[in-house]
């Protein structure tokens, strides 16, 4: 099947629309660079209309079509389609309205996620959910994503601060859902949509819940011998009833990475750190703040950020982790499971002695408040097998956080990387039943096909009945 | 009409499976504690009651997660947690509500403001199909990303997708600190308004001087009573004052202004012509103020008269979803919006 390039002549003024191969290269993949596919057309629309007719041309052509925001999700969601139109939604970038008074901002899909933040901090609020990309990230991508964040263990994610949409659905229609307003009436379509990785149609405009700037913030720094003692300490900050903005562990490996790539400075010696963040009323803050201090008892040095600078500093390490792993190995795979929190030492553990198994090393970096892990799976591609190997860790890795009752992904999403784990962690009537609200959306399977489902049903098909599995054509993956 | 308890989700599989095959209509119900909400349905072949569907599944205490089966009294389950020091955020805005019709009907209370609502704290769910199919969506660890979010789906679908069997929450612990005040209040976990008089109370969950241990005797409670009009009105933030504004005898207004939803009620005894144009008003009032006016709860001779949702944006859409999940309409037709 090809597609005719001529497909959105008319559609899109001349220089929104990219059929040169050498340009369309440049869109050949997102975050996730391990899979790569040219697509066949690349629209760049200025408005909600110019997408509504980018979108009504491929419905009618039967061509599929893949939205992408600022290409940094890390599970290959914005992969194109070889013969589909890649539909980038960064150049719709202005926030259209701060309304203050409402506590709300509504946005184009393509605002970066930290702008919103910025905008709304001079009137004393704030965008909460807070991707570690959020200073390239957009709205849109986000939405698409569910994205969360360090500090989504007391605020919550993506999915909780929208609340209001507009969407092009699948057959190339507006709809305006929710706005300014909670509760709209009817089906949850808002809730539905947040999080559907663009298989449910495309947002074009984004009404988000802006969050009033805590009173006091206070960001502790710990270190421990030991990762168990470091989950000791997290469960039992919990297990004192105090729900901190974040908490954030890395292991030894991850350490050096970040003190290799960004000289964070965190004390020498440590097995483990952890950053433990409060805010609030700021009497309610010193409170906790002294409770944490007495539940931090087997770390062997506790620093307290005494300014924004230091504070800045004790994230800094944190947030640059992933990239920083680069400093330690030629190559990497950032994996993202979750599991009950209360299970972390032993996952640790097994985490190790599969890294060993195989010859592999893992870096840990993880929400530990929520249970989110992020192993960094290191690898050299240049040594023969080892790419397999560091995939099976992977892969063994997701197993484990199935095993003790977690999930496949906490933040990255499911995209093209993990639908094959998807059975693995739901059955095949959990899957159809998915399905159903695919249809009622996108009856065509034209919006971002091939992504987080396995085995996609026919829309009209009797319930149960699959087709083989459907491969994305002309994948690279490397 | 046959009514049925089933003790398990497997039982509740069969006996839609069964429901399915024969082309019955079904009503399910939980405790009946809003048996007069929204447009009551036609007798059901087959009505499933939740009643045997009783009880905590797990309580990870540590993880701040509970799985409980549907059935369930709210109270009941908080009792429970509470020995933990914990708490399911979710106010009992009915007395004697089951979990199952707290999540099915999406109500939500005073705490809004602190914790959100349903869809802020249902992290997994075990549903029955219209077609006797058992599917779960999320799980029970609070970041999960993996599929569609079917709880938000179920959450306000009033029983006309399905049978919710077990829903997995996520906890918080109760805080140390309670205390109300007066007036609007800076962190406040709720903030409650009651107009007319448009008396402002909020809760404080921290350390406070002043202030009273226990809430005004209107707080959390929804001003109708029984046979009464009820309507849900929701606005953006900046227009809450313009909304109490319409609170006028025999209406009253009250609600989260933290948050922008409220509810008015009117006496059973007020003349349904009056009633109907009070809504009329109310829903103009709540447009303006950028939401909507649902009717939650009429006697029928007001339903005659009135639209219970007013416009209902992407209404196409979950017409489509409820005919996949229920192609023969079998499930509580015609009491949700646009006639589902």
């Amino acid at each position: 099947m090809g597609v005719d390039v001529s497909l959105l002549d008319g559609v899109l003024p001349k220089d929104q629309i990219i059929s040169d191969p050498r340009e369309l290269r440049t869109y050949e993949c997102d975050g996730l660079a391990r899979y790569r596919v040219t697509p066949a057309l690349v629209a760049l629309p200025r408005t909600t209309e110019e997408t509504a007719r980018v979108v009504k041309a491929c419905a009618g052509a039967g061509v599929p079509f893949v939205a992408r925001g600022s290409g940094t999700g890390l599970s290959g969601g914005a992969l194109p389609h070889a013969d589909g139109v890649l539909i980038v939604m960064a150049t719709m970038r202005e926030i259209l309205e701060l309304a203050i008074e409402d506590e709300r901002a509504v946005v184009q899909p393509g605002v970066i996620n930290l702008q919103v933040t910025r905008e709304a901090t001079s009137h004393g609020y704030y965008y909460a959910p807070d991707p570690s990309s959020q200073q390239i990230c957009s709205i849109g991508g986000n939405v698409a994503e569910n994205s969360g964040g360090a500090h989504c263990l007391k605020y919550g994610f993506t999915t909780n601060h929208v609340t209001g949409l507009e969407v092009v659905t699948p057959d190339g229609e507006i709809v305006r859902l929710g706005g300014k307003a909670m509760d709209p009436p009817g089906y949850d379509l808002i809730g539905a949509f947040v999080g559907s990785e663009g298989t449910l149609g495309i947002a074009t405009e984004v009404t988000v819940r802006l969050t009033r700037l805590p009173e006091a913030v206070r960001t502790v720094l710990a270190a421990f011998h030991t990762t168990d003692a470091a989950g000791a300490a997290v469960s039992a900050i919990i297990g004192a009833g105090i729900v901190p903005a974040a908490i954030e562990m890395m292991d030894a490996l991850a350490i050096e990475a970040a003190e290799a790539a960004v000289q964070c400075g965190y004390p020498l010696g440590a097995g483990a750190v952890l950053i433990v963040e409060l805010d609030g009323p700021a009497e309610l803050v010193e409170e906790q703040l002294a409770q944490v201090h007495r539940l931090l008892g087997e770390a062997f040095e506790v620093r307290e950020a005494a300014d924004d600078a230091e504070r800045a500093l004790f994230w800094k390490g944190r947030k640059s982790a992933f990239a920083a792993v680069g400093r330690i190995s030629p190559d990497y795979i950032v994996q993202d499971g979750v599991i009950p929190r209360t299970a972390l030492p032993e996952v640790l553990r097994r985490i190790a002695s599969l890294g060993e198994e195989h010859g592999i090393r893992v870096a840990n970096v993880f929400h530990a408040g929520d249970g989110n892990l992020h192993p960094l799976v290191l690898f050299d591609d240049s040594v023969e097998g080892a790419a397999e190997r560091a995939e099976v860790v992977s892969g063994a890795i997701l197993d484990l956080c199935l095993e003790h009752g977690g999930s496949i992904t906490g933040e990255h999403g499911v995209g093209v990387d993990k639908s094959k784990y998807m059975p693995r962690m739901f059955t095949d009537e959990d899957l159809d039943t998915m399905q159903l609200v695919r249809c009622a959306f996108d009856p065509l399977g034209l919006s971002n096909p091939g992504k987080v489902f396995p085995t996609p049903r026919l829309c009209g098909e009797v319930p149960g009945r699959h087709r083989g599995r459907q491969e994305i054509p002309e994948v690279q993956v490397f | 009409m046959r009514v049925v308890a089933p003790g398990s989700t497997q039982e509740a599989a069969a006996l839609l499976g069964e429901a399915a095959e024969n082309k019955q209509t079904v009503t399910i119900r939980g405790q009946g504690t809003k048996q007069d909400w929204g447009v009551p349905p036609p007798p059901a072949e087959l009505v499933v009651e939740t009643r045997n569907l009783m009880g905590i599944v797990e309580h990870a205490a540590s993880d701040l997660v509970v799985v409980v089966r549907a059935g369930t009294l709210l109270r009941n389950l908080q009792q429970e947690l509470s020995l933990a020091r914990q708490q399911l955020a979710l106010d009992e805005t009915v007395p004697g509500a089951s979990v199952g019709g707290i999540v099915a009907a999406n109500t939500s209370g005073p705490r809004r403001l602190g914790y959100g609502t349903v869809r802020d704290l249902l992290i997994g769910v075990t549903i029955v199909r219209p077609d006797g199919v058992v599917a779960r969506a999320g799980g029970k660890v609070v970041k999960n990303v993996a599929g569609y979010d079917l709880c938000k789906l179920f959450t306000g679908s009033v029983g006309t997708l399905g049978l919710i069997t077990e829903c997995a929450f996520r906890l918080h612990p109760i805080a140390r600190h309670r205390v109300f005040v007066s007036g609007r209040a800076p962190a406040a976990t709720a903030m409650e308004v009651d107009a007319p008089g448009g008396e402002v109370v909020s809760l404080l969950e921290r350390a406070h001087q002043g202030g009273r241990e226990t809430a005004p005797l209107w707080w959390g409670r929804y001003p109708w009573e029984p046979g009464g009009v009820g309507v849900k009105l929701t606005c953006a933030l900046s227009k809450v004052d313009r909304i109490v504004a319409e609170a006028r005898p025999p209406l009253t207004i009250r609600g989260s202004a933290g948050t922008g939803v409220l509810y008015a009620g009117l006496p059973g005894s007020v003349e349904p012509e009056e009633a109907a144009q009070a809504v009329s008003r109310l829903r103009v009032a709540a447009h303006e103020a950028g939401g909507h006016a649902v009717v939650v709860t009429a006697p029928a001779a007001v339903r005659e008269l009135i639209d219970m949702w007013g416009p209902v944006p992407g209404l196409d859409i979950m017409r489509r979803i409820k005919a996949l999940f229920d192609p023969d309409a079998r499930f509580a037709p015609g009491t949700f919006v646009g006639g589902i």
